[in-house]
């Protein structure tokens, strides 16, 4: 065998295994989860964990019910994605389609800039300006609530949605929108039924991306909604999210006991649901490619 | 000439910014006939058929002079409905565009946004109408909702023409409609223009002089932006009096 040979075979090894290893890290960190989380329900049954609607960690006897912060995430995400996702696809809509071409420079590079803030200083905007701001005009007990959390992580996915669905509409072929238009349809009716609908894998692929890190965001959350592990009535109320119960509570936890056993539960929680997220957009892009 | 024009176009002159694209083109195209456009690449022959349906629109920095009459109107002026336009003069492209979508949804498309009908019997007469006039509704009757993008190529071009005449249109222009097929669909799609030129006026770019000779009744020979010759295709092919026709015709060059 020649040098050159072993060479190629070195290189192949060395991405095959970088490959395998991505494969693995999941799969550890899966592991390093359960392994931590199933210790909880050795003295707290499982059911109470998953229907529990009560989260007292320090409280004797302790309640560690996930209702709460899963109801608290849920509706965070939720209203979140229901402000971003039009948004961000009428944006990317404009910015492909309709923006000449320094504007969409500028806008590009705008959104460049927003993709870079640090979650802290969104969290700091939250608190002085838009916390207040919603307290005012909704006539609020606290603007530490719910809604403060969803606009500011509709405005972190932003990006996210928007650079990746601007991609999808780009690459729409010229020539499906040469037959929309040499049919006689305006651009709207172009944009709508021609161009929308062959990006539409794309988009979702943009819609779930932004998801997953809305619901993986930490910081903003625990700076602008309130903290109040209770369960949510509505989005105006104080609430808690799977990963602020974590961060704000891990440092005080006594390593080994059950309550940091539990946070290792929500983490396990917390990871499921992201994979789910992963799961399903992995399943509707392949049916819309079909 | 011996016939009423049903395109006429009068010292047309077109503009990419200080780029030349079309000279002085003076041209009658005939009703129901199938006109060819030919000559070497770059002459011009798609930017004149874009000119018919004002694709060239689309194309920024474009400058056109002069007119273009469609059924005694000029489709330049300001009060010319574009959309109506488009429906009535249609368009198939070099590569078959069909959306990617189901086959019904490809037909339905222009039905829908020019809003002509909406009772789906009606609607559905119109779908069997279109296949059937280019040949396609026993192949796909039982497949509309597959979608077109997973048919073979020449099944794509004549859906593409199959979108165009459910609108009704009085003129469809093909720009080199057959050069992604192989010779036996070209064979088919050249049958077919044959049968459709009793209803449609057609006109055909095309880079295949074989293909001019044997579908058109009438053919124009373009050279650099300039419409060198048009008659009867018999004459073109077989006594031209431009020596620049003869020699293209002759393979002497393009």
């Amino acid at each position: 065998m020649c040098i050159r040979e072993i060479k190629e075979s070195v290189i192949e090894f060395f991405i095959k295994i970088s490959g395998f290893i991505i494969i693995l890290f999941v799969f550890l960190i899966f592991l390093f989860l359960l392994n931590d989380a199933v210790l909880l329900f050795k003295d707290f049954p499982l059911k109470e964990f998953i229907f529990g609607k009560r989260w007292l960690p320090i409280s004797n006897p302790p309640h560690f019910g996930i209702v709460p912060l899963l109801l608290g995430s849920l509706y965070v995400t939720f209203f979140a994605t229901i402000i971003c996702v039009p948004v961000g696809i009428a944006s990317a809509l404009f910015i492909a389609e309709i923006a000449p071409k320094f504007l969409r420079n500028i806008l590009k590079s705008f959104i460049e800039i927003l993709a870079s803030i640090p979650s802290v200083v969104l969290g700091f905007v939250g608190i002085v300006w838009l916390g207040p701001f919603l307290k005012d005009t909704l006539k609020l007990n606290t603007g530490m609530c719910g809604l403060t959390g969803s606009f500011l992580l509709a405005l972190m996915a932003l990006p996210t949605i928007i650079s990746i669905s601007e991609d999808a509409i780009i690459s729409v072929p010229k020539s499906f929108k040469e037959a929309a238009f040499g049919l006689g349809a305006t651009r709207w009716q172009t944009l709508w039924r021609v161009v929308l609908p062959s990006a539409s894998s794309g988009i979702i692929a943009a819609i779930m991306l932004g998801i997953g890190r809305v619901i993986g965001e930490t910081m903003v959350v625990m700076m602008v909604t309130g903290n109040a592990p209770l369960v949510p009535k509505s989005i105006l109320q104080p609430l808690r999210t799977l990963t602020a119960t974590i961060a704000g509570e891990m440092g005080e936890a006594i390593s080994g006991s059950e309550h940091y056993f539990a946070l290792f539960a929500v983490g396990l929680v917390l990871f499921i649901i992201t994979f789910i997220i992963n799961f399903l957009s992995v399943i509707l892009l392949s049916r819309s490619k079909k | 000439m011996e016939f009423f024009p049903k395109i006429e176009t009068r010292n047309l002159n077109l503009y990419y910014g200080s780029f030349s694209a079309l000279k002085n083109i003076n041209i009658k195209i005939p009703p129901k006939e199938i006109t060819a456009i030919i000559g070497p690449s770059g002459c011009g022959k798609s930017t004149l058929l874009r000119c018919f349906n004002r694709m060239n629109d689309l194309i920024e920095n474009v400058k056109i002079t002069g007119e273009v009459i469609i059924d005694n109107k000029n489709i330049f002026d300001k009060n010319v409905n574009l959309l109506n336009l488009r429906r009535n003069v249609g368009m198939v492209f070099q590569r078959p565009n069909v959306f990617d979508a189901s086959v019904y949804y490809n037909l339905t498309f222009g039905i829908k946004i020019h809003r002509l009908m909406r009772n789906k019997n009606k609607i559905n007469d119109a779908i069997q109408m279109s296949l059937e006039g280019v040949g396609l509704w026993n192949d796909l009757k039982d497949k509309l909702k597959k979608n077109a993008r997973y048919l073979p190529l020449e099944q794509q071009q004549r859906l593409c023409i199959a979108r165009v005449i459910i609108l009704n249109p009085k003129i469809i222009l093909l720009d080199e409609p057959c050069s992604t097929l192989d010779p036996i669909a070209t064979l088919k799609i050249e049958e077919l223009l044959k049968k459709l030129k009793e209803d449609y006026t057609i006109i055909i770019v095309t880079h295949n002089m074989q293909q001019a000779a044997r579908i058109s009744g009438w053919s124009g020979f373009m050279l650099l932006g300039e419409l060198i010759e048009f008659n009867r295709t018999k004459i073109i092919f077989t006594n031209p009096t431009d020596s620049r026709t003869e020699d293209y015709i002759t393979g002497r060059f393009g």
